[in-house]
């Protein structure tokens, strides 16, 4: 294969873990974000309270020294984590916090006539979330988490450096071993960016296919 | 389990590389302020070549990670002959990256600003430089404030990056610490916190900044 | 008869602003009662009380002889639980002025949520019951349309069914043909007169529409500063108002 393309099946090896990680954390960000963002609607002050604290915390600091004190600073109070666990955990942690933003956004942005409507027509509160706001506000919030989803693409490449081989850390290894700097380098950003690319088309993808049917801008 | 008589000895070292991440985080900024308005330029312009390069390159370095753009920039720039140390190597890429955000803030609050004002300073026969500067950008800053104020809050939890490359901020000498002594526990947690103060503190600082840009536009008008 | 909804001097406030005062009101059953007035008398509060979309500062509301707010627990009345407060709101249905179509289901799944959902009938039941009300609104080609697929007198109609399917006793209409370029209000109308005059729901009517409102009221009451004013057949309202401010309000709404 011709130069730089060589060096591609290497690196692609490592692409896979990238995703594994990307896909692994999102599930993560996603259950935190959907619990922490209804937990700040809530009506009860314990849940709010604490839901706030999680985001705070997490959107407060630095991922990268997150993703470090899972790993190194977690076995000193007895929680030992493997580094891939680590990874997502923290990774998920991190973004979740700021996916907490966009659920809270995304439900506060359902209008009010809505809300009215399913009480009117004697819906639980369960019900009407479950049927009525949530689907609507999934179809807001897909665009930011979107986004979102791409900071998580990139924050992978913290990983590698609590030595998880994914994408970057082979790109480091292959330096070291090849000091082919500048194609290393240039192809890990040419791969990011087509995985955020395929990223951003498969949630407008998803965006067209949930909204059907539906005018798009603030329906009534 | 937490060992405080540590924890409050090691924090001068810890205090001292902070002003590290701080002078990284203000350079970075203002790498980022200045160049981000060159790409918003850019991209307005009319030459389409221009426009399009500028699009491209913004959507390609907000795309991939801050962690591989600063390696490139480690490795690759000494072959190209030029020879910065890892702080400066480091703020060129974080201003760099961040030059890509803050070109989206200056575009968005550029159009925001209403047609209407463009075509009263064509009236006027005002050139495009003095449209910009006197009519255009002041009533487009204020309202950017707030998105470019988080990106400074972002900048300052993106530094550690730059632990990679040896420089020696505030995670790096954490990561020292923790190598030296064995326990990690209390220089990550202590950084964790002065992370979260630092956050706090621009956070507030924005919205001070906010407010005090909004009561000066108001009385203007 | 005893009435269907009873309100004795019910007052709201929002903040310093008294809407309601001292509001006393009955409605038989199957009676179509008007609520005419200026913006801003009370009117609409009216039906969001009775809808339980507000709560009175003070006063009894009744529903079908249950009061909204209290309940009867060992001989005593006592706050109303959510248990108690679902059943009597079963049995009341509110049509708004801008519809409130939930916009990701289609008309069919829009009239079917509530029958599936509260009343417990099966997704077959619950449809058959959907199409037969979309029928009757005259929209059974429109079944699997979604709402920004339809002009807002579909929409409206739509909303009309959705309310139905649900059984209500009461169904409340909140100045529901406002919100409609003028020549999609008679379509509205129609369905409203049809069920004025064919079913024995009993409807309260909030409407800027006078003649629809002379044409097929039981009776009309003439709302001002949060109060009943005058209270009386259309033919009285209408042509022979008692009370000035009654004259001077339709003079006003005539001559526009």
């Amino acid at each position: 294969m011709p130069r730089p393309l060589d060096l591609l099946p290497f690196l692609l090896s490592g692409a896979v873990v990238t995703v594994e990680l990307t896909a692994g954390a999102a599930g993560v960000a996603c259950v935190a974000a959907f619990l922490a963002g209804l937990g700040r609607l809530s009506r009860r002050r314990p849940v709010r309270w604490l839901a706030g604290t999680y985001v705070e915390a997490f959107r407060g600091t630095s991922a990268l020294v997150q993703l470090f004190w899972a790993y190194f600073a977690l076995p000193l109070v007895g929680v030992s984590l493997d580094a891939m666990t680590a990874g997502v955990l923290a990774l998920g942690l991190n973004t979740g916090a700021y996916g907490a933003e966009v659920v809270r956004g995304a439900v506060r942005a359902v209008p009010q006539g809505q809300h009215e409507a399913a009480l009117a027509l004697n819906l639980t509160n369960a019900q009407k979330m479950r049927y009525v706001i949530l689907p609507q506000a999934l179809v807001a919030a897909l665009p930011p988490a979107g986004n979102l989803l791409i900071e998580m693409l990139k924050n992978t490449s913290l990983v590698s450096l609590i030595t998880i081989s994914e994408l970057t850390f082979r790109g480091q290894t292959l330096r070291a071993e090849t000091l082919r700097t500048v194609e290393i380098f240039g192809l890990l950003l040419v791969v990011y960016f087509l995985l955020a690319l395929l990223i951003t088309s498969g949630v407008r993808a998803l965006e067209r296919r949930l909204s059907f049917g539906m005018d798009r801008g603030g329906g009534r | 389990m937490f060992d405080w008589a540590f924890a409050l000895r090691i924090l001068p070292d810890l205090l001292r590389a902070l002003r590290v991440t701080v002078q990284a985080t203000v350079f970075g900024m203002v790498l980022a302020l200045a160049l981000g308005l060159a790409w918003a330029l850019a991209r307005r312009s009319v030459s389409g070549p221009i426009s399009w390069s500028a699009a491209w390159f913004v959507e390609f370095v907000r795309s991939t990670p801050l962690l591989v753009q600063v390696y490139f920039l480690f490795y690759v720039l000494p072959g190209v002959g030029l020879r910065l140390n890892p702080f400066l190597t480091g703020v060129l890429a974080i201003g760099l990256h961040y030059s890509a955000y803050t070109s989206e803030v200056y575009r968005a609050g550029i159009e925001g600003v209403p047609r209407g004002q463009w075509e009263a300073a064509t009236a006027l026969n005002l050139s495009h430089f003095h449209t910009l500067r006197h009519v255009v950008l002041p009533q487009a800053i204020p309202p950017m404030v707030p998105a470019l104020g988080n990106y400074l809050v972002a900048m300052f939890k993106d530094t550690p990056m730059l632990s990679a490359i040896t420089v020696l901020e505030v995670l790096q000498t954490a990561k020292i610490i923790g190598a030296e002594t064995f326990r990690y526990l209390e220089p990550l947690t202590l950084v964790g916190a002065l992370f979260l103060a630092l956050s706090l503190c621009s956070a507030a600082l924005i919205r001070w900044l906010e407010r005090r840009l909004v009561l000066r536009t108001a009385e203007r008008l | 008869m005893k009435p269907i909804v009873r309100l004795r001097k019910v007052n709201k406030s929002y903040g310093d602003l008294r809407v309601l005062r001292d509001l006393d009101i009955e409605v038989a059953p199957g009676e179509c009662l008007a609520v005419i007035g200026p913006s801003g008398s009370g009117k609409s509060t009216l039906l969001r009380l009775l809808m339980t979309l507000e709560r009175p500062d003070s006063g009894l509301i009744e529903v079908d002889g249950d009061p909204l707010w209290e309940m009867e627990r060992g001989g005593r009345q006592v706050p109303a639980d959510e248990r108690h407060l679902r059943r009597v709101r079963g049995k009341v249905g509110m049509v708004f002025q801008h519809f409130n179509l939930f916009p990701h289901m289609k008309a069919l799944e829009n009239v079917a949520l509530a029958p599936m959902r509260v009343l417990g009938l099966s997704r077959r039941e619950a449809e058959a019951r959907g199409r037969e009300l979309l029928g009757m609104v005259g929209l059974e080609g429109k079944v699997d349309a979604y709402p920004a697929q339809l002009s807002g007198g579909q929409k409206q109609r739509v909303a009309i069914a959705r309310a139905l399917a649900a059984q209500p006793r009461v169904m409340l209409f909140d100045e529901v043909t406002s919100a409609l370029d003028p020549e999609l209000v008679g379509e509205v109308l129609n369905v409203l007169r049809q069920l004025a005059q064919d079913t024995d729901m009993t409807m309260i009517v909030v409407t800027h529409e006078m003649n629809f409102a002379r044409e097929i009221a039981d009776r009309v009451a003439f709302f001002d500063h949060g109060r009943v004013v005058e209270d009386d057949t259309p033919d009285v309202i209408f042509a022979n108002p008692q009370h000035e401010r009654t004259r001077e309000f339709l003079r006003a709404v005539i001559e526009v």
